[in-house]
C-alpha cells in the first residue's frame, strides 16, 4: 500500500491507458464472438433451404429427373443424403470451411469458383456506387446542415426522401430511357462494348482494360459503369446526405463549436475541422453499413443492366432452380455482409472511445 | 383581464390526445400531403371496379401500344395508353393500387402482430427466451431483406401470397426490437408496479397495461413498413418472384414492360411513378407521425 504512494504519479497516469487497451480488446473479442451464432444461423438457413424446397433433394442437387432407383440410391449415398440430419449438417459445415460449396447444376462448376469469377464485377460496381454516393452525399449533407432551413437544405432533404423512396429498378429504366435511348450518351447494358475482348486477369474491368493496351477499351468500360453506379448509389446517397446533415446539426450545437467560433476561427475552419471531424463518426458507420444495401441493390441493378455479377447470377440461379448455387450465393453474400459489418463496428470502437468505455 | 384568461386556460382540461396529435401532424404540410395521397390511393383501390374505365385484363387487339392521350395517336379511350397486348394502362394501375395496398396491409398486420407478441413477451419475461429470440432477430437483420425474401420465395415458390409472407417475415425483427425496447423501459415504471400490486396477471400487465404505452414507435414503424412492403413486393414482382403475369401488380407490370423500353416509354414510366409516389407518401406520413408522436420532439 505504502509502496505505491512513493510514486503516485506513474501508476495513476499509465493505468487508464492500460485499462483502455484492455477494454478495447474485450470489446473486440465480444464483438467477434457475436458473429459465431449469426454465422451458424445463416448456415442453418442455407442448409435447410435444400430440404425445404419442394421436391426430392437428391434430384434437386444432382439436377437430374426421372432417375432409376439404383442411380437414386447411389447418388443419395454419394451426396451423403442417407446420413442423419446432424451428420449432414456437420459435413456441410466441413465443406464450407474447406471452401467446398457444391457444384452448380447448370454449369457443373464449383459454386465457390463461379462466385469468385463473378464477384469482382459486383465489387467494382459497388465501389463506384459508393464513391458516387459519398462524393455527392457528404458535401450536400454538410451544406444542408450548416445552412439549416435554407432553400438548399429543403431541396437536399426533399431529394433524399425521394431517393429513399425510389424503386431503383424503375430508376435504372428511366435513366436508360433518357441517357441511353433518348440522348444516346451511355450504353444500355453490359460491362464493355462487344468490340473488345478483354482477358479477365483481375476481374476488374477497369484494371484489365488498362493492362490490355486495347485502344478505347478503358473508356468503353468506364462509360458502361456510369449509369449502374448512379442507380446503385442512389439509396446510399440519400442515406448518407440525411445522416451527414443530422450529425452536422447535432455537432454544431456543441459547446466546443461555440468555443471555436468565439476564438475567432474562420467559419470554414470551424465547420471543416472542428465540427466535421466529430460529425463524421456516425457517418462513417452509416457508410459502412451501406454494404448490405449495396449488395441487395446489386441484385436489382445487375438485372436491369445485364451486369455479369453475383446479384444477377443469384437471380438467374433461382429462376433456373440451380439450388446449390442459390445456397452458396446466399451464404457467401451474407457472410461478406457480416464481416463488413464486423469491421465497421470495430472501426467505430476505435474511432469513438465512448463505445468501448460504456460497457 | 388577460391574467384572468390565462388562469382559465390553465384550469381547462388538457386537449384529447388525438386532438393534440392531429394539431402537431396537421402543422406539418408535407406529412399532410403524404396523408392526402394515401387517402386518394386508398379510394382508388376501394373503388377500382367503378373508376377504372376498362377491366384490368381486357385486351384491345386493335389498340396495342397506344401512346397516352396528349401524344400523337393517343385517344381519350386510353388516357395513359395501352401495353403490349392492348390493355388499358390506367385501369391496370388503378387495379394495381388494390394489390399494393393489400400487400402493405397484410404485411404490416402480420409483422406487427407477430412482432408485438414476440417483442413484448421476450421483453417482459427476459432470460433465455429473450436471448434466443433476439439472437434470431439479429441473424435476420444481418441479411439484406431482399436476399432473405428471395430465399424464402425460393422455398415457397413464386407468387404474390408467398412474396407477402416472405416480406412479413423479413421485416419482423424491426417490430420485435422496437416492442422489446419499449417494454423494457416501461416495465420498471411505477404504474406497472401499481397494477401488479393490485393483482394484475402477467397477460394483463403485458397487453393491457404496458402495450398501449409502447404503441407510438410501433405505429410510426408500421407506417414506414407500408412503404418497405410495397417497395419490396414490387422488387420481387420485378424479378419474377412475386406476383405473376397477368396480375396488374406494379412491379410485375414493369418487368413485362422491360422489352418495350425503347419503343413505348409509357409502359415503363407509369407503373414506376405509381410505386414511387405511393412509397413516398407513406414515408412522408411516417416521418410526420414520428414528429407528432415523439414526446422528445414535442415543444
Amino acid at each position: 500500500m505504502q509502496v505505491i504512494s512513493l510514486g503516485p504519479l506513474t501508476p495513476r497516469f499509465s493505468e487508464p491507458k492500460f485499462s483502455g487497451q484492455l477494454l478495447m480488446i474485450k470489446f473486440l473479442l465480444r464483438r467477434i464472438a457475436m458473429i459465431i451464432p449469426t454465422f451458424i444461423g445463416i448456415t442453418l438457413l442455407t442448409f435447410s433451404l435444400i430440404h425445404m424446397v419442394p421436391g426430392d433433394p437428391v434430384e434437386l442437387i444432382a439436377g437430374e429427373r426421372g432417375i432409376t432407383p439404383e442411380r437414386h440410391a447411389e447418388l443419395k449415398a454419394d451426396l451423403g443424403l442417407d446420413k442423419p440430419m446432424l451428420v449432414q449438417y456437420a459435413n456441410y459445415i466441413r465443406g464450407i470451411l474447406h471452401g467446398n460449396l457444391g457444384k452448380s447444376i447448370v454449369t457443373k462448376q464449383p459454386v465457390f469458383r463461379e462466385f469468385l469469377t463473378l464477384f469482382p464485377a459486383t465489387l467494382e460496381l459497388s465501389f463506384f456506387a459508393l464513391i458516387f454516393a459519398v462524393i455527392l452525399g457528404l458535401p450536400a449533407g454538410i451544406i444542408a446542415g450548416v445552412r439549416r432551413g435554407s432553400f438548399f437544405d429543403h431541396s437536399v432533404m426533399g431529394l433524399s426522401l425521394a431517393g429513399y423512396s425510389m424503386p431503383i429498378f424503375w430508376w435504372g429504366l428511366l435513366l436508360i430511357l433518357f441517357f441511353s435511348v433518348f440522348l444516346g450518351w451511355t450504353p444500355v447494358s453490359g460491362r464493355i462494348s462487344a468490340l473488345f475482348w478483354i482477358d479477365a486477369d483481375t476481374g476488374f474491368m477497369l484494371i484489365d482494360t488498362l493492362r490490355s493496351n486495347e485502344k478505347g477499351a478503358f473508356i468503353s468500360a468506364l462509360r458502361h459503369l456510369i449509369l449502374p453506379s448512379i442507380v446503385l448509389g442512389t439509396i446510399p446517397l440519400a442515406v448518407i446526405a440525411r445522416m451527414t446533415r443530422s450529425a452536422m446539426l447535432e455537432v454544431l450545437m456543441e459547446d466546443y463549436v461555440r468555443t471555436a467560433r468565439a476564438k475567432g476561427l474562420s467559419p470554414f475552419r470551424v465547420i471543416m475541422v472542428h465540427a466535421l471531424r466529430n460529425a463524421l463518426i456516425p457517418v462513417i458507420t452509416v457508410i459502412g453499413l451501406q454494404t448490405g444495401v449495396l449488395l441487395a441493390g446489386a441484385i436489382l441493378t445487375e438485372t436491369i443492366f445485364a451486369w455479369p455479377g453475383v446479384g444477377k447470377w443469384i437471380v438467374e440461379s433461382i429462376n433456373r432452380r440451380d439450388y446449390p448455387s442459390v445456397q452458396g450465393g446466399i451464404l457467401l453474400i451474407s457472410s461478406l455482409i457480416i464481416l463488413v459489418n464486423l469491421a465497421v463496428d470495430m472501426l467505430y470502437g476505435v474511432v469513438n472511445p465512448r463505445i468501448r468505455h460504456n460497457k | 383581464m388577460s391574467e384572468y384568461l390565462q388562469t382559465e386556460n390553465l384550469l381547462s382540461a388538457p386537449p384529447h390526445p388525438f386532438r393534440e396529435f392531429w394539431q402537431y401532424f396537421s402543422e406539418n404540410k408535407t406529412a399532410l400531403t403524404g396523408f392526402c395521397f394515401i387517402l386518394f390511393i386508398t379510394f382508388m383501390a376501394l373503388a377500382a371496379g367503378y373508376i377504372a374505365p376498362h377491366g384490368p385484363f381486357e385486351q384491345y387487339r386493335d389498340a396495342i401500344l397506344t401512346p397516352p392521350v396528349w401524344m400523337e395517336g393517343g385517344t381519350w379511350t386510353f388516357p395513359l395508353g395501352t401495353d403490349d397486348v392492348g390493355r388499358d394502362m390506367l385501369s391496370r394501375l388503378i387495379h394495381g393500387a388494390r394489390l399494393s395496398l393489400l400487400v402493405g396491409v397484410i404485411v404490416v398486420t402480420l409483422s406487427l402482430a407477430a412482432g408485438i407478441l414476440l417483442g413484448i413477451v421476450s421483453g417482459y419475461i427476459g432470460g433465455y427466451f429473450e436471448t434466443m429470440i433476439m439472437r434470431l432477430m439479429d441473424i435476420m437483420l444481418a441479411l439484406p431483406s431482399l436476399l432473405l425474401a428471395m430465399a424464402i420465395v425460393t422455398i415457397l415458390g413464386p407468387s404474390l401470397e408467398n412474396a407477402i409472407l416472405a416480406i412479413a417475415i423479413v421485416v419482423l425483427p424491426h417490430y420485435v426490437r422496437l416492442a422489446r425496447a419499449s417494454v423494457i423501459t416501461e416495465k420498471a415504471k411505477d404504474y406497472v408496479t401499481a397494477s401488479r400490486v393490485c393483482g394484475a396477471g402477467a397477460f394483463r400487465l403485458m397487453f393491457v397495461v404496458i402495450l398501449p404505452n409502447c404503441m407510438a414507435p410501433l405505429i410510426v414503424q408500421a407506417t414506414l413498413g407500408f412503404s418497405t412492403a410495397i417497395l419490396d413486393a414490387a422488387a420481387l414482382g420485378f424479378l419474377g418472384m412475386g406476383a405473376q403475369p397477368p396480375v396488374p401488380e406494379w412491379g410485375a407490370m414493369l418487368a413485362n414492360a422491360l422489352q418495350f423500353v425503347q419503343r413505348a416509354w409509357w409502359v415503363v414510366t407509369f407503373p414506376g411513378l405509381a410505386i414511387f409516389f405511393t412509397v413516398m407518401a407513406f414515408n412522408l406520413a411516417g416521418d410526420g407521425l414520428r414528429d407528432a408522436l415523439d414526446p422528445k420532439l414535442k415543444r
